[in-house]
């Protein structure tokens, strides 16, 4: 399973996510849109919307921190 | 049915300072939240909170998450409460996914962005609407954007974003800025800005996202080209759902000096409440004194087993 993170430093719901994330043993990498041009461009591009964080799991990706749909995620 | 002593609803300063003290008295309690840290979680720096002379607004939640952590508190995340109502001996919250009981509540709820209220707002949350410049703010680096708002809150994101956008519109309702005169220079200082007052955002428009919005500034009406929309024109209290107890007109509820609402073992504290001052540290006691109120409540009151 390949999860990605994108996030901004000053985001408090990135970091409950990655905490989160941390909690359950899942492996992740973090992609910080704030000093990545591209990846913001990416991120907007695949979860269509320009807020963070999303999470992308196995390449679908999951917009905020929403637990329940991060769970059903994992869990698949 | 499981009827606790305690429910507490919300988790910022208030309601994580009020599980502190309930913890400590071993009441039979439980946290019901949508989220940790609330508010704090959303402020920049912190050079006013006793015992640290400079903290961000994360990194105190997180203190404050860990403090709570240490007892072993019960949270119930994310739910929100829709209704609380008493019955006889007991209380009962109705949340967005389930019921619970208890014999005493406190509302520690906070406050939640105020929304603007005009065409093209819900409809492009997300695509260029953002309630949370500290977050989202570097996703619009490149891209011109409008602050609608003019204090502490709207000058904060106007600052953090002259560097990485073009262009940066402020649209305030007032006929001049009411954030700190500090701010307020070196926003002046900056070539990027420009700042409408006497004006209000009509509507927002777009494609898939943001394409600009039209404002009224001194009854003139204009567009801005933008993609992005950043609200900060104050808070509202998260109080809608507890329909039985009083409120101002700001739509925060009344408690007394003990924290007690006009519903016998229904407290209240923090931001959501009238008391005057919204400061993490001021939540914080508010917090601490609602559960000990509770407590004195619950050990003063003497219940039948069952209702």
């Amino acid at each position: 399973m390949v999860v990605q993170v994108y996030s901004t430093a000053a985001c408090p719901y990135c970091h409950m996510a990655k905490e989160y994330l941390t909690s359950k043993g899942v492996a992740y990498q973090n992609i910080d849109v704030s000093v990545d041009q591209e990846a913001s461009k990416k991120m907007v591009e695949i979860s269509g919307q320009m807020g963070v964080p999303v999470i992308v799991v196995d390449g679908k990706p999951i917009v905020g921190f929403d637990k329940m749909a991060i769970d059903a995620a994992l869990g698949a | 049915m499981k009827i606790y002593d305690l429910i507490i609803l919300g988790a910022g300063p208030a309601g994580i300072t009020a599980a502190v003290y309930a913890a400590r008295k071993r009441l039979d309690f439980v946290v019901i939240t949508k989220d940790i840290g609330g508010q704090a979680s959303w402020s920049g720096d912190i050079e006013n909170y006793t015992g640290y002379q400079f903290i961000t607004g994360p990194q105190l939640a997180i203190k404050f998450q860990e403090h709570m952590d240490s007892f072993g508190i019960k949270v119930i995340m994310p739910q929100s409460a829709i209704e609380i109502s008493r019955q006889e001996e007991k209380i009962k919250v109705i949340t967005d996914r389930e019921e619970y009981f208890s014999r005493a509540i406190i509302v520690a709820t906070g406050k939640n962005p105020r929304l603007l209220s005009v065409e093209g707002e819900k409809e492009y949350k997300g695509k260029g609407v953002t309630y949370c410049a500290t977050c989202d703010g570097p996703v619009f680096k490149g891209k011109n954007v409008v602050i609608v708002g003019g204090g502490n809150s709207a000058l904060d994101a106007a600052l953090q974003m002259v560097n990485i956008s073009p262009k940066v519109y402020i649209v305030d309702i007032a006929p001049k800025l009411t954030g700190d005169e500090v701010m307020i220079q070196k926003l002046k200082q900056s070539s990027n800005v420009e700042v409408f007052n006497n004006a209000i955002v009509k509507k927002i428009y777009g494609a898939d996202f943001v394409k600009g919005v039209e404002i009224e500034a001194n009854s003139e009406i204009k567009e801005l080209a933008v993609q992005g929309v950043f609200v900060e024109i104050g808070l509202n209290p998260n109080a809608g759902f507890a329909s039985g107890l009083k409120k101002n007109e700001s739509g925060e509820i009344i408690v007394d000096c003990y924290n007690q609402t006009n519903i016998e073992g229904l407290f209240a504290a923090g931001d959501v409440t009238s008391v005057p001052e919204k400061q993490i540290i001021i939540a914080c006691g508010e917090g601490s004194k609602a559960c000990l109120s509770a407590f004195r409540y619950l050990s003063t009151h003497s219940f039948s087993s069952q209702a």
